[in-house]
């Protein structure tokens, strides 16, 4: 027997980190994880015909995010074997509120209790027996981050699951509220079950007065007035209203289970102490945001200039070698020269441009991923908020703009986090402005090319001036399409963790291979379908001088838009054309188109098309121009519509067009 | 008082939760009930949001949703 097992829990209770241990990182799409949500699903390892799905962490069950609508309605109608919820046992209180709400649901499950390394450490007592006993649910203490308890954890899931064993129904033993919620539930009984929801979860929702359940349970007038007394009535009684009193039940059950089972709880924890003393340092009132500063600029300059570049150039000079053996190799098999040219001008040059940054697109989402992990974005979140409010987002706005400069699509997926659709669409529009590491291979070659002295003054002032357009399109839409309140902002901050190098390891292997598979994907084609396009003319004949060829006749059609930004060769135009595809294949485009072999001789032969200032207005201009169709079909998917991404498209390169521009033609004009 | 009076280090115990609707709701469920104590631990460079501490873990929320949150300061 098949069974599903599905992972839930509040934010960073460490759900990523345990489905790494249950299934080594293996990861497949199934019936759970479709386009649309943040779910991930992979094999249990050693359990043939058991999966895990990942579900996207949340608080509770009354969806206040994209993210935890979705997580709901898997819940409701995926229909798992069996929950496994995850809690951090050194802040149960809030974890356990959502463990109320998932017992409602009927369906077997099963209690992970993470860090309890940290619980013995800090001396804490907790009886799992008896907590398990009074919920009627195994509870299994786990380490996720030290790999603690993970077998018993799967082996408890498995029978649990097998067995069909639901929850039993807790007594919260509270008077007005129990009698109401008696009442209602014998009175939606045939609704609930006519819509399919667990009766139980559908009374306390009806109780609450979530209207998408009770819309969704298409009550009667009668049924609907005499449920509006007996709010009425218990309200009057408890003088409160719906939502406090059943937060309150919840709360005041929890407070006394803990009461019973939790000894020698310590207010603050060593995490907790650690927590705060790092803190006085990174949210300090004066120094937090130029530390904030001070953080990206070393991962940048750590990047682009120490790590990344070193491995860099180590592989470049790999590709370069390779390349040119493949060509003599060639040569002496007697291979046709149309068949060397295709391989090595048209394929190996183009992907091999492209491949040689592996290493720094790598190095980036280490310390992307690393930041993420170890609790430093919420805090960047927390300090950052006015300033974000001012140009009309949120302090939240800022986890998917950081993940932004790793790859936009992932980042557009983290906006799910965000509570409004307003605060979502205005982040979604400037993302893209946050250059992303596919663009990397463009500066660092034309940075190379030009300006070999100031290459990291240069690329910082590309990525500021990406930064500083997000804020002057941000204030534009605020002014105009956006007005309207500020949204709300709150958000739970969690300690700091040491971050685990499995779960980093993972996510920067993730990344490495999307990398690859993309080089070897889009930007294969895309280089063998330019170097057709530039190596063959209207009647199908090899040209000698790529000048009449087929592709150099589109590209001098757009080449006259590029004209007043200083870059109207067609080859320039040609490679943004492509670039579409995926920011990488520019500089693929450019080296088939110019013959180049090798970085060195591709930024020899980029000298004879740019000028450095408009080298410069040509990299500002990938920097803003529409995003590749990845991105753009990630929009059109989290809106739900084509215009919305169509709008974005032509937004986003009109802004480019006029900020290459001004910036071509006044520099130009000072220095030019 | 609402909780936004509260200065960095004073303590309160909720009374009620005002205004409505999601963020509210959101406010329950993070542990905002009646008679919870609330610490403010830090307030922004910025001087907004504030950090507060209830229930074991830290919360930051905008002085403007503070507003909503009524308290009865606690002299210790």
């Amino acid at each position: 027997m098949n069974i599903n097992i599905a992972l839930i829990g509040n934010p960073s209770a460490g759900l990523t980190t345990l489905f790494n241990q249950m299934t080594d990182g293996t990861q497949h799409t199934g019936i759970f994880s479709t386009e649309a949500n943040r779910t991930k699903e992979g094999p249990v390892k050693g359990h043939k015909g058991v999966n895990v799905i990942e579900l996207p962490g949340t608080y509770s069950l009354s969806a206040y995010t994209v993210d935890d609508l979705s997580t709901r309605d898997i819940l409701l109608h995926g229909k798992p074997d069996v929950l496994v919820n995850i809690l951090d046992a050194t802040s149960l209180e809030r974890n356990l509120y959502l463990t109320l709400q998932l017992m409602e649901l009927e369906i077997p499950m099963v209690l992970a209790f993470n860090m309890m390394d940290e619980v013995r450490k800090n001396e804490i007592s907790i009886d799992l027996q008896a907590i398990s006993d009074i919920l009627t649910v195994p509870v299994i203490p786990i380490s996720a981050s030290k790999n603690q308890g993970i077998h018993d954890l799967i082996h408890y899931a498995i029978e649990t699951g097998r067995s069909g064993r639901i929850p039993s129904e807790i007594d919260f033993c509270t008077g007005h509220i129990h009698t109401a919620i008696h009442a209602i539930s014998h009175l939606i009984e045939n609704e609930a079950a006519e819509a399919n929801l667990p009766l139980r979860f559908a009374t306390t929702k009806v109780v609450e007065g979530d209207q998408v359940i009770i819309e969704t349970l298409k009550l009667q007038a009668p049924e609907l007035d005499i449920i509006g007394h007996i709010i009425d009535d218990m309200e009057k009684h408890l003088d409160t209203d719906r939502e406090a009193a059943m937060a309150d039940m919840r709360y005041a059950f929890i407070d006394k289970l803990r009461a019973k089972t939790v000894k020698n709880e310590s207010p603050e924890t060593l995490e907790h102490i650690r927590s705060v003393r790092i803190d006085q340092i990174l949210t300090h009132r004066v120094f937090a945001i130029p530390i904030f500063l001070g953080i990206m600029f070393l991962v940048f300059y750590l990047t682009f200039e120490v790590i990344g570049k070193f491995l860099s150039d180590w592989l470049a000079q790999g590709i370069d070698w390779l390349i040119l053996e493949v060509g003599k190799a060639l040569v002496t098999s007697g291979a046709s020269t149309t068949l060397q040219a295709l391989v090595v001008d048209g394929v190996l040059n183009g992907i091999g441009s492209v491949l040689s940054f592996l290493p720094i697109i790598a190095v980036l989402f280490f310390f992307l991923s690393l930041l993420e992990d170890s609790g430093y974005i919420p805090r960047v979140a927390f300090v950052m908020d006015k300033l974000l409010r001012k140009i009309g987002l949120s302090g939240r706005s800022i986890v998917p703009m950081l993940i932004g400069f790793g790859c936009s699509v992932p980042a557009i997926m983290a906006t799910r986090s965000l509570p409004s659709k307003r605060d979502r669409q205005l982040t979604m529009a400037l993302i893209p402005f946050m250059s992303c590491s596919a663009k990397l291979p463009i500066y660092a070659i034309f940075t190379a090319a030009f300006f070999s002295k100031n290459e990291g003054l240069i690329m910082t002032g590309i990525y500021v001036t990406g930064i500083l357009v997000a804020i002057i399109c941000a204030l534009i839409f605020k002014l105009t399409i956006y007005k309207g309140d500020p949204v709300p902002f709150v958000m739970v901050i969690p300690s700091y963790r040491v971050p685990s190098m499995k779960s980093v390891g993972l996510r920067m292997w993730e990344n490495v291979k999307g990398f690859i598979k993309k080089a070897f994907t889009v930007i294969l084609l895309a280089t063998i379908v330019i170097w057709f396009l530039q190596s063959f003319d209207f009647g199908l004949n090899m040209v000698s001088n790529s000048e009449d060829s087929i592709l150099a006749l589109i590209g001098r059609a757009a080449a006259p838009l590029f004209v007043p930004l200083g870059f109207g060769d067609w080859r320039a135009a040609t490679a943004l054309i492509t670039g579409l595809t995926a920011k990488e294949a520019v500089v693929s485009t450019m080296a088939v188109l110019t013959g180049a072999s090798g970085a060195a001789s591709l930024e020899l032969m980029l000298g004879e098309i740019f000028t450095p200032i408009s080298a410069f207005a040509f990299m500002v201009f990938c920097l803003l121009y529409m995003p590749c169709v990845a991105t753009l079909a990630a929009i059109k998917r989290e809106l739900g519509g084509l215009k919305y991404a169509l709008v974005i498209m032509f937004f986003q390169t009109a802004v480019a067009w006029i900020v290459a521009f001004i910036l071509y033609q006044s520099l130009n004009f000072f220095f030019g | 008082m609402t909780l936004d009076k509260l200065k960095v280090g004073q303590q309160g115990k909720i009374k009620n939760i005002g205004g409505q609707g999601a963020i509210r709701r959101r406010l329950l469920d993070l542990g905002l009930t009646p008679n919870t104590i609330i610490k403010i631990a830090k307030v922004a460079p910025l001087g907004d949001p504030i950090l507060i501490n209830l229930r074991g873990y830290h919360l930051t929320l905008r002085k403007e949703e503070a507003r909503h949150i009524y308290v009865e300061r606690i002299i210790e």
